[in-house]
């Protein structure tokens, strides 16, 4: 029987490794699955892996749709480290966006160039003011944050409907649910010509070092990992958990409102009725499969985007039905997942005679 | 071309299209059929909003067979995403490129910005370019005739509506279905639930269970599954389909259906691409243009009323009816259109009320 | 009389697919194991009851089908997540991303599909006696197997030793391990369990509540049953009055648009969410309540080596 024996230390190999494992059996997957539907599976792969990335303009979007993923991933990844278990992020980018598009919309027009400033900061208030929801209810009547975060996210999109719906729609927009363009000085200012990769990057790149310093380095990040590692020893060592759950869902919050806040200023320009396609979850899956790391972020983010475009030009070269997509997707996120294990454990084989084993 | 320009109040739009009426020429590209390429923003499934689209996708591949080659990617959500996907078309050489869904609009002109001698053609928005055209059709002309036969089937004289969003799109659509259904039976009431999603197959059944519950033996939605023509099936009462022919869901309970036809407005815009003769337009098309048909009739349907309806919509396709003629009352009594005037697109295209016969009152309407 | 009757047969059925999941996730959690996969894998059971109903023409065969097809897919989670101890939160998303890929592509083929679901009884005779006629023999069957099922598990976890002991498991994994039952077989168990209620719940709408696949039709109902489970505070008796309320707010907020009500329906669209929030906070407040229900584990991998 095969069983899992912890290793001494954690394995340095299997850290650079393990990616590489799941990567390999996915591609192992593809391999099997492509030609099942007929296609050639080299094509496929060059399909989602490559030919997404093969241009300027390809590069652009790739860190277009990364920056909102490594934003918000840095922010749950300190909370989660704390065990605070913010998955509300995409009520909280949605709230940010509102924010920070209600003040692009009062300040319509306007050419100061204060008005970006204004509306990140306004984001980041309403970001953490959607977080500060399910921390007070946590630290005050102890009401579970998964839950709580999650339902706020049903009640932010629908309060964002209700805007473009109504008091924010275009009044010239012929009634239809979606506010004014914005004008220039709400708009982030473009970073590479022929692309739309905009000065968001740089936010979501200092952010994640910041996230890196704080979680690395300060000792309100060493306090907070320690609360989360072994909450009764922090406890004995003085360290507030309130004030804990407040901090991890606060700095959770504050970067989901920011990134709402570069989707609305950034691509879409405007607010319309929904200002996101998942980031707040899917960020959630690039913090752990970066291992709660700002280092490991970045590059999870790179990859997840990377699947978006990559479905997206496997059904424009190939064909493939979307659906495809979901799954391949789901695949390597488990594979990346469940490699992870060798890192802190190895392989045993116990009394080879019955080899059949869970895994 | 028997087509109408849908928002003519615009003036800036006017000035868009003057300056566009000069036809702009394909890249002469080496010989070889010309590619087409189509957004969608759902699952093409089997019914519904972007099934339509797609049905019409294959009429016009197959019309045009060995100039056209076709492409689509479904699923691509409006915002962000969208753009890029519609780029992604342009830069792998689609000479013309369908947006199907109001969201597009922006990242549409955008794109159509970076691509000038690409063809841009836009459902249901109404912004142009000189390389964007856009086209929706009046769909309110067969919600009337399918209020007709509702008005005529009705025995509780309540008719029930699920719907979406408070758009002017699906409100036009509740007042049309209403005003067919009173022009023949001035008793009938229609309720409507707002459903706050346009595909959620279990709301759209509870929401047509409510109304049944609540007395309405005729239901209609404005939403994309067919989980309404199926809850009539189920308690036995009357429905009208949208989007597509459900029949097979329902084929007791479907006394019509108001089908969306794009394949052959799609043959005859592509066709004009590949000659080199396309032009953005601004279409708003009807009966007359074969972009709206009711479904098959129900057995259950009199000849009488076939009649009936087969004369109104001659009338609306031959220009001498419009579905709302005044007088037109909202249902707090106020007068909307006089007497004998016909309503225009503008103001028909930013209806924000519920006609007489409705019941209740419109949400964050002003 | 008849609208109430109406009213609460409307909303048994709408509360039935939360009944069913819910049920099934608080067994999973009842043993210390979060699986946020519900989604999925309610859409995987959808899709494979769907299919399987179509193709042999008995919905029942569909229903087996669907509760078997969520009990497989609810097995990657689980040796990802309790074999090789991946972090359950993350896994149980990737699983829901997973299972809503899984079943669009498997389900390609069938959405033009027309098949004959199970209708809500009618007994000759007991269904048509006024008022309690519709009320007590008008529903779906899968209704009365949602009641079933409660009561199966409420007397699966108070009144047997299997019970008892997966919830000392949920409790503290390391005791029941010194004690010498098998940790990670049990939780096995339990997230099996969860898998085939979830099946059971897809089921119940693809064949049963809205006979018919399209993708994604599942629509957010494996999230709602999520927080049932919690807001019952793993009580089955509060799912299933929480599974109801939540319906039925759902059906109060159409009754009252359908009377003529002019409130925004986003309005009302977010009073169920908003009610499990302050209904979550009253409830948690007792932290006596938590304590004595909340598995202590829930979430946290086990090794037996320590």
């Amino acid at each position: 029987m095969i069983r899992l024996e912890a290793r001494p230390e954690p394995s340095r190999t299997f850290r650079w490794a393990s990616p590489l494992i799941a990567f390999g059996l996915t591609i192992a997957i593809g391999m099997v699955l492509f030609p099942l539907m007929g296609k050639n599976p080299f094509d496929a792969l060059h399909a989602f892996f490559i030919k997404p990335v093969d241009s300027a303009y390809g590069v652009g979007e790739l860190l277009l749709k990364a920056s909102p993923l490594m934003l918000i991933a840095t922010g749950l990844a300190a909370g989660y480290r704390a065990n605070v278990w913010n998955i509300g992020a995409e009520g909280q980018l949605t709230l940010g966006g509102i924010a920070g598009g209600g003040v692009a919309l009062a300040l319509h027009g306007s050419t100061s160039p204060f008005v970006l400033p204004l509306m990140f900061v306004a984001g980041i208030i309403g970001g953490m003011a959607w977080a500060a929801i399910p921390a007070w209810l946590r630290t005050r009547f102890n009401a579970n944050e998964i839950l709580v975060s999650l339902m706020l996210v049903y009640v932010a999109t629908l309060i964002l409907s209700i805007l473009v719906h109504g008091a924010w729609r275009d009044p010239e927009g012929f009634n239809f649910p979606q506010s004014k363009m914005f004008t220039e000085s709400a708009i982030l200012p473009n970073l590479l010509p022929e692309t739309r990769l905009n000065v968001g990057l740089f936010v979501a790149l200092a952010v994640v070092a910041a996230g890196w310093v704080f979680m690395e380095k300060s000792f309100t990040g060493y306090q907070m990992r320690v609360a989360g590692l072994a909450p009764a020893a922090a406890h004995y060592a003085g360290i507030s958990s309130p004030r804990t759950v407040w901090l991890g869902m606060l700095i959770g919050g504050a970067c989901a409102g920011l990134a709402g806040v570069g989707e609305i200023a950034g691509p879409i320009g405007q607010l319309q009725a929904s200002v996101s396609p998942g980031y707040g979850f899917a960020a959630i899956i690039v913090a752990f499969v970066g291992r709660l790391n700002p280092v490991g972020i970045v590059f999870a983010s790179l990859l997840m985007s990377l699947l978006y475009l990559g479905g997206e030009s496997a059904q424009l070269n190939l064909a493939l039905p979307s659906a495809v997509t979901g799954l391949f997707q789901g695949t390597l996120l488990f594979f990346l997942l469940a490699a992870d294990v060798f890192i802190h454990y190895r392989i045993r084989l116990r009394r080879a005679a019955r080899s059949t084993a869970p895994a | 071309m028997p087509s109408m320009n849908r928002r003519t109040a615009l003036a800036t739009m006017a000035g868009a299209l003057a300056s566009a009426a000069l036809p702009v020429r394909a890249q002469s590209k080496a010989a070889g059929p010309m590619k087409v390429g189509y957004v969608y923003v759902s699952p093409i499934g089997d019914a519904g909003w972007t099934y339509q689209h797609d049905i019409g996708r294959k009429q016009m591949e197959a019309a045009l067979a060995g100039k056209v080659t076709t492409k689509y990617i479904e699923s691509v959500p409006e915002g962000a995403d969208a753009e890029r996907v519609i780029r992604e078309l342009a830069q792998s050489g689609h000479q013309m490129i369908f947006t199907t869904s109001f969201g597009y609009m922006n990242p549409t002109i955008k794109v159509a910005q970076s691509f000038p001698k690409v063809h841009f053609e836009h459902a249901t928005g109404y912004k142009t370019a000189p390389n964007v055209g856009i086209y929706n059709a009046r769909f309110y002309e067969g919600r009337y005739l399918a209020g007709i036969v509702a008005g005529r089937m009705t025995k509780t004289n309540v008719a029930g509506y699920v719907a979406a969003f408070p758009i002017p799109e699906v409100v036009m659509g509740i007042n049309a279905f209403t005003r067919g259904m009173r022009s023949v039976n001035p008793k009938a009431e229609m309720k409507v639930v707002w459903i706050s999603s346009w595909f959620d197959p279990g709301k759209e059944r509870t929401a047509a269970e409510t109304l049944i519950s609540q007395g309405a033996d005729v239901v209609t939605h404005h939403t994309d599954s067919t989980a309404v023509v199926q809850a009539a099936e189920a308690k036995g009462v009357y429905a009208v389909s949208y989007h597509s022919d459900m029949s097979k869901y329902g084929p007791k309970a479907q006394l019509t259906g108001v089908t969306h036809v794009w394949g052959e407005y799609y043959t005859k815009t592509v066709t004009a691409a590949v000659e080199g003769k396309w032009k953005p337009g601004s279409i708003w098309g009807g009966i007359k243009d074969h972009m709206i048909k009711l479904a098959p009739f129900n057995a259950a349907v009199p000849a009488s009323v076939r009649d009936e309806v087969g004369k109104i919509e001659a009338a609306i396709g031959a220009g001498k009816f419009h579905p709302f003629t005044g007088p037109v009352k909202d249902n707090e009594g106020k007068e909307r259109l006089a007497s004998g005037k016909v309503i225009d697109d503008a103001t028909l295209g930013k209806m924000d009320y519920y006609v007489e016969g409705v019941q209740g009152k419109l949400p964050a309407s002003k | 009389m008849d609208t109430v009757a109406q009213l609460v047969i409307l909303t048994l059925a709408a509360g039935t697919p939360l009944v069913f999941a819910a049920l099934g996730e608080l067994v999973t959690e009842k043993a210390g194991v979060l699986n946020l996969g519900v989604e999925g894998m309610m859409l995987v059971g959808a899709v494979v009851a769907f299919i399987v109903a179509s193709t042999s023409g008995s919905p029942w065969l569909g229903v087996a089908a669907g509760m078997a097809a969520g009990a497989v897919v609810s097995m990657i989670f689980a040796v990802v997540a309790l074999s090789l101890m991946a972090n359950q939160v993350a896994t149980g998303l990737a699983l829901s991303l997973f299972g809503i890929g899984l079943s669009a592509f498997v389900g390609l083929d069938f959405v033009s599909v027309v098949i004959e679901g199970i209708k809500p009884l009618a007994i000759r005779g007991l269904s048509d006696l006024p008022v309690v006629g519709q009320l007590l023999f008008g529903h779906n069957p899968l209704v009365y197997l949602s009641f079933v099922l409660f009561a199966a598990v409420q007397a699966f976890l108070y009144r047997s030793r299997a019970g008892l002991v997966l919830r000392a498991v949920g409790e503290s994994p390391q005791s029941a391990h010194a004690i010498g039952y098998p940790v990670i077989a049990i939780r096995y168990a339990a997230v099996f369990f969860g898998g085939a209620c979830s099946g059971l719940a897809g089921a119940y709408l693809s064949v049963a509540y809205t006979p018919l696949w399209v993708e994604g039709m599942v629509a957010g109902r494996g999230w709602i049953a999520l927080a049932l489970v919690v807001f019952a505070t793993w009580k089955p008796w509060r799912v299933l009055a929480g599974a109801y309320l939540f319906g039925g707010v759902t059906l109060a907020q159409f009754q009252a648009q359908a009377s003529g009500s002019a409130i925004p329906a986003q309005y009302l669209s977010m009073l169920p969410y908003l009610a499990t929030i302050v209904v979550l906070a009253v409830i948690s407040r007792d932290t006596v309540t938590i304590r004595l229900n909340a598995p202590a584990s829930l979430g946290k991998p086990f090794h037996p080596a320590g």
